[in-house]
Order: structure tokens, then C-alpha cells, then sequence
């Protein structure tokens, strides 16, 4: 993302030197040739995932005795298989819904303080320590958590129980805090860095001729973000928040050591159960037989698809906002 | 992504060429100086972050690796030199590192992998003809076995048992030091049908124990596994009453919390009060956790040892035909001293038709790894050494592979 900001020296600086040293037409013509084949390549092996995907799905499914999109239960070991993905496709929605509402908010306060509010010297390491963060390997994330963060949630968990246990939703029994809430909770810190880092950048590309007119009108500090930096990050915050939602959605490891996975969908975030995509392949991949495989498989390819809607979705967004978004600068 | 990124906003791309110069109270231009300077503090508190996090990670890791068993290299005959590749169960994987450490210091021409990628996988390599043998927690299937015969040219995959062990029932109990338990509470703790530990059932087995009225926190394996699939057998052979489900690798049980392996389970039983778990001994001894003694039907309840896995696998009656010597464990038995939540992991090749450049190297460390030698290491590891009379039927089929 840094490179993107890179000053256009060379325009101001060197004199031109068209005649001195022209290439001719080759240059170009390798260049155009790389560049097309990349996108090319590119469309190629998502339309082979694609079919790779499709294809072995469709042999699980046509052997699946339950039905595929609502069935409660995944049982591929032996001859009629039973599996269905309604548990998981709920678990990985939910645990990156909280996950997305606990990280954002925090996302966008830690980029509006390095790009806004922080004195320099503070801005650039608490920058740099959070870039860190995107550099944990989410295994280590899945130990931390299983280790440290699940046991020290227990006491918030009967807290939340005791005062807002009555939702039904935030209800807990007890036991380890292996829950689709912790693994909300344990997503929310994986995606932080992404979320800011990439907010960040759009904030410092704010035009400072908003931000001095604003100023110029009598606005506090708070005032200046609201009326000029908020409302021209928008976008960026959404495409944010969705590089941030893809990494939630496909989290494999961390979730496996952190959840305490079942075929059930509880009604409390609290109580330990449920799966997700990526965790549920994860678990069943190694012992898995051919149909297991498949059946797995096919599980992926609803992710696939999925992920596919949800950028889409970000892309719509992003496409009707960028007419108010006031980028004239 | 990236294309999503790029296009989400022109800003992104546009270049801070611009030259209006800071006049707020917020420093905007960027000072690579500065930057520079700070990089430095910022790299080394991350880097303290970063060993924080190491540390917490370090406390939980599991010490359950191959120990320093004293190789004994007396008794093994080399054959064959080479590269032999075997990949399969993990359950015998400290077993099969302790052999390769004993028969590689012995014999420096042949160079054994085991690659510990699940019984499942295993399996499938063996099938395609990527190893000479594969480990495996369960033996073939009819349709495995079928479609070993186009792998082996002539003959068909045979079991050979060679790593038994015994599963261990953890508990966490405040102030429970010793706990009797039979297949039938144990079904109905497991199938979440006993839900407090001072239920009548469980008392009634612990007469003058003082058991807490705590909540059964019940953790089973979240991945498929071979350890699940000997604990269901076990439970549906001896007490199909109280655990109506179908035995397999998946947990078909009813309710219940799970975990990823068997570090995973037993981490759970050793952090949770009131948890209780199955997982191989060698989990049980190196976390330090309590075991449940059963009730077979035995004048007394039979502890989870290495001795006691023993003598349930020479109870085991032989179900595989000619040269296969698959084992049908035998559950329900009421030997005394006989312990049968047992596991048995066989090796798995061709009867006919192996592969002719690693076929001598995989005969020898085969028979050394069915040799007396080669079964008692492995107790140091918890795991149950093969009962002689099986052991010298296995040596038997070993000399016969071609």
C-alpha cells in the first residue's frame, strides 16, 4: 500500500530525454503481452477452482442422503453419507459478523488517531506495531487464544450472563468459552491490522483543502473529521472492512484450536458449538476417505461462493458511493 | 483483493504530489527522517510483543514427543538400502520415530520416512503406489482392499498389527483422586444423558467417594480420528444400551464440547473443572492427569496401564484370512486385569506384488519393529506391547511378503 503513495519526482526533476533514448516498439509490446497474459492467467485459475470445485461437489452431493443445504449433521465416514452445511455456513456468517463489529469501529479509531490526532512521533510506532499484528501466523493467534484468551473469558461470559443473559442471545452455561463469540472475538483481532492500515492510507489521502475549509468555517478537530475525513474515507473504510471480512470468513487454523465445534446451532453466542467452513474442512481433512473429500469439497465451494457474494456486494456499494464521495482533489 | 482495493478508491492510487503545504495543527506531511528514526523503537516493541506471545504459546505445547529410548541395535538384520517412504497414522508416530532412530542407527543404507498425515491419507498414498507400506489406526476396508489389487500386482493389502495402546479416560474432579467408572456410565456421561458428577450412577461405582455436584464437562475430538473411532467401538460393543450411536472416526455422540487432538482434549481436561476426556496414555501421564479405573465385570476395576492394554490385545480374536492378521478386540471382556479401551495400529502392504526396490528394506524394519526388541521399546512411550503369541504371527507374515 505504501508504494502506491510514491511522489512523481521524475516528471519535475529530469529534463526529457525522448530523443536521446527511444526503445522503439518492442518494449511496449512485451510489456502489453506480460501484462495481458497476467490477467488472463489470472481469470484461468479462478475458473479452474471454480470447476475443480463444481465438479467434486456435484459427486458429493448427488450421494448425499440428507439435504445438502439444511441438514444438521456431517457424517461422510460411512456408506449413505449425511452431511449438510446449514451449521457451518451460519457459524462462519455469525462469527465474522461479531468479528466485524468489534474491529472496525476499534479499526477506524486506531487509523483516525495515527493520521489525525497523534503527534508524530507517537503515530509512526503504534503504525508499525500494528502492521506487526498482520504478521502473526494464525496458529499462533489459535494458541494465544486457546490458551489465554478463552480461559480469561469465562468471567465475562457469566457477567454478560448475569445482566444480559435474559436475550437469550448473550445466555451462557458454563463450561469452556469455546464459543462462536470467542472465535468473534479472536477474528476481530486477526483483522484488525488490515482493516487499519488500509483505512489509514485513505485518511491521509484526504485533500487538505477540505480539511482547511472546514477549519476555516469554525470547525473543532472532531468536527473536521466528521465533515471532511469521514465522509471521504467512507469507500475505503467499506473496501477495508472487506479485505478484513475475507480473511474472517476463510480463518482456518485459529478457529479449530479456539472453537468447540458441533452440529448444532445454539441459540446463545455464548455456549460453546457450532463450526465454520473452514474450520469443519480442516478438522474432517486428514481421515477423510474420497467421499469424505468430496463432501468436504463441496462445503468449500459454498464458501466459494459466499466470498464471492460478499465482494460483489462491496463492489456495488463502493460503485454508488464514489459519486458523493468528493474525490476531486 | 487487490483489485478490490485499487478500485475502491481512486485516492489510493492518485500520488501526494500535491504541494499545498500543512498549515493545520496536524503534521500531514510524511518526514522519512522521523520515520526512519522510529522504525527502530517500533520493530523492538513489536518484537517484545511478539515474545510475549512465543511465551504463552510455549506453556501449553504438549511433551509428548519420542523419548530418548536407549537404542538397543542388538537383534536387527539389515536388508535392501535406500529410501523407504511410509506415511499414515499418527497414533504410532512416537513409536515408528523411535524405530527409525533405533534401525537407522544400525543400519546406515536404508533411510526411513514416516510421515504422520492421518490414517485416511496414508492409506491413499499407499493406494497410489507413492509408499511402501502405510500406518493406519483401522484396518482396510472391503473396498480398500479391492482397490489395493490393482497396487499389488498379484496379491492384495494385508493388515499387519504392530503399535497397541491404551486410551485413557481424564477426569478433572476437585478433590477426586480415584474414579471407578463402567462402558454403561461412561456411554451415558459421553452421550450427555449424565450431566452432574454426584449422579446416583456414578456414585453407586465410588462408594465413600465424596464427589462435588459439579456439572460433566464432556470434551470429545473435534477432527476425525482413529482414537475416536477404537473409544465408539468400545462404547457400542460393551454398552450399546446407553450409546445407541454408530462407532466411526467422527463423534456421532450427542452434545458434549470438543477439541482438536489429542493435545487439544487434554488440554481442556486439565484447564476445566469437571472435564472429563479419552485420549492415548502417553497425553495423560505427560499432563499429569487423573485416569478413570473400569469396572469390567472384573473382581476389580481395571486401571488404564501399558500391561493391562496387553493382555485385552491377547484376548483379541484373529478376523483376518491367509496372511492378513487384522484383530477383532475384543471389548466386552471380563478378563481380569484386562484393559479394553484399547487401540491397535497395524501397517499396511502387500501380501504379493510389493514393491521390488524397497521390498527388503520394508521386511526388515518390519520384523524388527514386530521383534521383541522393537515392542518392548515402546512401553517407555505408553504404548502396549504386542502380546508374544500375535507378535510371532505378524514375524510370520512379514517373512512370507513378496
Amino acid at each position: 500500500m505504501k508504494t502506491d503513495i510514491e511522489p512523481t519526482s521524475t516528471s519535475a526533476g529530469s529534463p526529457p530525454q525522448v530523443s536521446a533514448r527511444s526503445t522503439g516498439r518492442a518494449g511496449d509490446k512485451i510489456f502489453l503481452g506480460l501484462s495481458r497474459g497476467s490477467g488472463i492467467a489470472l481469470l484461468v485459475i479462478m475458473a479452474a477452482i471454480a470447476g475443480f470445485l463444481a465438479y467434486r461437489a456435484s459427486i458429493a452431493i448427488s450421494k448425499d442422503e440428507a439435504n445438502f443445504l439444511t441438514a444438521f449433521e456431517w457424517s461422510t465416514g460411512s456408506t449413505p453419507m449425511r452431511f449438510g452445511i446449514a451449521v457451518l455456513a451460519y457459524g462462519t456468517v455469525v462469527s465474522s459478523i461479531i468479528a466485524m463489529v468489534i474491529a472496525v469501529p476499534i479499526a477506524v479509531g486506531i487509523a483516525l488517531f495515527i493520521s489525525h490526532y497523534a503527534p508524530r512521533r507517537l503515530a509512526t510506532p503504534v503504525a508499525y506495531v500494528i502492521d506487526l499484528l498482520a504478521a502473526v501466523p494464525s496458529i499462533v493467534y489459535g494458541l494465544w487464544g486457546a490458551l489465554f484468551l478463552v480461559p480469561h473469558l469465562t468471567p465475562l461470559y457469566t457477567w454478560m450472563d448475569k445482566y444480559l443473559g435474559w436475550t437469550g442471545v448473550l445466555s451462557y452455561q458454563g463450561g469452556a468459552a469455546r464459543s462462536l463469540f470467542t472465535v468473534g472475538i479472536l477474528l476481530a483481532i486477526m483483522i484488525l491490522p488490515i482493516v487499519t492500515s488500509v483505512s489509514r492510507e485513505v485518511f491521509r489521502q484526504v485533500p487538505k483543502m477540505h480539511e482547511e475549509a472546514a477549519l476555516a468555517l469554525g470547525a473543532t478537530r472532531w468536527e473536521v473529521v466528521r465533515m471532511s475525513v469521514l465522509p471521504f474515507g467512507r469507500s475505503g473504510i467499506i473496501s477495508a472492512s472487506m479485505l478484513g471480512l475475507g480473511r474472517a470468513l476463510g480463518e482456518t487454523m485459529a478457529v479449530a484450536t479456539v472453537l468447540s465445534p458441533s452440529y448444532l446451532i445454539n441459540v446463545s453466542l455464548l455456549d460453546p458449538g457450532g463450526g465454520t467452513f473452514a474450520q469443519n474442512i480442516a478438522s474432517h481433512f486428514k481421515e477423510a476417505n474420497d467421499n469424505g473429500r468430496d463432501a468436504l469439497i463441496a462445503s468449500g465451494l459454498v464458501l466459494f461462493v459466499i466470498t464471492l457474494l460478499v465482494n460483489g456486494a462491496a463492489r456495488m456499494i463502493i460503485a454508488r458511493r464514489k459519486e458523493y464521495s468528493g474525490t476531486a482533489a | 483483493m487487490p483489485g478490490l482495493l485499487s478500485s475502491a478508491h481512486p485516492s489510493l492510487r492518485t500520488t501526494t504530489s500535491r504541494a499545498v503545504p500543512t498549515g493545520g495543527f496536524w503534521k500531514e506531511s510524511p518526514k522519512v527522517k522521523l520515520q526512519r528514526n522510529n522504525r527502530l523503537r517500533a520493530i523492538a516493541a513489536g518484537a517484545l510483543a511478539l515474545s510475549g506471545a512465543f511465551v504463552l504459546t510455549a506453556c501449553g505445547s504438549d511433551n509428548n514427543t519420542g523419548g530418548g529410548g536407549a537404542a538397543s541395535t542388538g537383534n536387527i538384520k539389515c536388508d535392501g538400502k535406500g529410501q523407504l517412504l511410509a506415511s499414515g497414522s499418527s497414533a504410532q508416530k512416537n513409536a515408528m520415530d523411535l524405530w527409525t532412530k533405533n534401525y537407522g542407527a544400525a543400519c546406515k543404507d536404508v533411510k526411513l520416512n514416516y510421515k504422520a498425515t492421518g490414517s485416511g491419507a496414508g492409506i491413499q498414498e499407499w493406494l497410489q503406489g507413492k509408499t511402501a507400506f502405510a500406518g493406519s489406526d483401522s484396518a482396510l476396508k472391503p473396498e480398500e482392499v479391492a482397490s489395493s489389487k490393482k497396487m499389488c500386482k498379484g496379491g492384495q493389502g494385508i493388515n499387519l498389527p504392530m503399535v497397541g495402546g491404551p486410551i485413557a479416560i481424564g477426569f478433572n474432579v476437585p478433590g477426586v483422586d480415584k474414579l471407578t467408572l463402567d462402558a454403561e456410565t461412561l456411554g451415558k456421561i459421553f452421550n450427555s444423558d449424565i450431566k452432574t458428577w454426584d449422579d446416583p450412577a456414578i456414585k453407586k461405582l465410588n462408594p465413600g467417594v465424596k464427589l462435588p455436584s459439579l456439572k460433566i464437562q464432556a470434551f470429545h475430538r473435534s477432527d476425525e480420528s482413529g482414537t475416536t473411532d477404537n473409544f465408539t467401538k468400545y462404547l457400542k460393543a460393551a454398552a450399546p444400551k446407553a450409546w445407541p450411536h454408530e462407532p466411526g472416526k467422527a463423534w456421532e455422540g450427542k452434545g458434549g464440547q470438543s477439541a482438536d487432538g489429542s493435545s487439544g482434549v487434554s488440554s481442556q481436561v486439565k484447564q476445566v473443572s469437571g472435564a472429563i476426556s479419552y485420549f492415548e496414555l502417553s497425553y495423560a501421564t505427560a499432563n499429569s492427569i487423573k485416569t478413570v479405573d473400569l469396572d469390567t465385570g472384573a473382581s476389580q476395576p481395571v486401571k488404564a496401564t501399558v500391561e493391562n492394554a496387553s493382555k485385552a490385545i491377547s484376548e483379541a480374536k484373529p478376523k483376518g484370512t491367509g496372511k492378513d492378521q487384522a484383530l477383532d478386540l475384543a471389548y466386552d471382556t471380563k478378563a481380569a486385569g484386562a484393559y479394553p479401551i484399547t487401540l491397535v495400529t497395524y501397517e499396511i502392504a502387500c501380501d504379493k506384488g510389493n514393491k521390488a526396490g524397497t521390498l527388503k528394506a520394508a521386511k526388515s524394519f518390519l520384523n524388527y519393529a514386530a521383534s521383541k526388541d522393537g515392542q518392548s521399546a515402546l512401553k517407555e512411550l505408553g504404548y502396549a506391547p504386542l502380546p508374544d503369541a500375535i507378535a510371532a504371527k505378524v514375524r510370520e507374515s512379514i517373512s512370507s511378503l513378496s
